[in-house]
């Protein structure tokens, strides 16, 4: 498999953009705006939000392992070492300081 | 826009999960070999499937089983695909309960 494509390496921290759009949406509304770091990068796949509508999919899309904080997710009680693990798409992302 | 129908995660007072064991219906089976079929077949994906059960009427979405949304995602897609029509599918229903009755 060749390397991935996508922008980001494990560690990095990163923004969920809070878009909401039309469509087949592959980031749960839950995790929209939320900030966390890369946990593992799985590699390039065709675009779900494209194979939804009967095309291609093309061009492929990285996909990672995004993990939070739980208390940056939810508003309720947890151990201080919780996470929350999300899959999300290299365009949903970008880079925070 | 706002959250749709199918994306719940994180919401509260959707109560406890019933995770007691249940049978199958017959239906629910030959609805899961269908789609499976259609798959295999290269018919529709997955992604197209999802994408159809989420531009459902919400009240029609949340009034279903999920076995329902299968069927009701699966005859959209057939149809927007101009594979099936609506009214050939109405008519093989309407076939179906002369003979079967009502279901």
């Amino acid at each position: 498999m060749s390397p991935a494509s996508g922008q980001f390496k494990p560690g990095d921290r990163v923004k969920v953009k809070f878009e909401d759009r039309p469509g087949h949406l592959r980031t749960p509304w839950y995790i929209r705006g939320k900030s966390g770091w890369v946990e593992k990068v799985y590699g390039d796949f065709l675009n779900p939000e494209l194979l939804a509508f009967g095309k291609d999919g093309l061009p492929k899309k990285t996909l990672y392992l995004v993990a939070f904080n739980f208390t940056d997710v939810f508003a309720k009680p947890a151990g201080a070492k919780d996470k929350v693990l999300v899959d999300i798409y290299d365009h949903w992302l970008e880079p925070l300081a | 826009m706002a959250r749709g129908h199918h994306d719940i995660g994180g919401l509260s007072g959707a109560g406890a999960i019933d995770v007691t064991e249940h049978q199958l219906s017959d239906w629910e089976i030959l609805a899961d070999a269908v789609n499976q079929a259609l798959g295999a077949r290269g018919v529709k994906r997955t992604d197209e499937m999802r994408r159809a059960r989420e531009e459902m009427d919400s009240a029609a979405y949340r009034d279903m089983t999920y076995y329902e949304r299968w069927i009701a995602s699966i005859e959209a897609i057939l149809v927007e695909k101009n594979i099936l029509s609506k009214a050939e599918i109405d008519r093989k229903l309407a076939e179906f309960e002369s003979k079967w009755g009502e279901p």
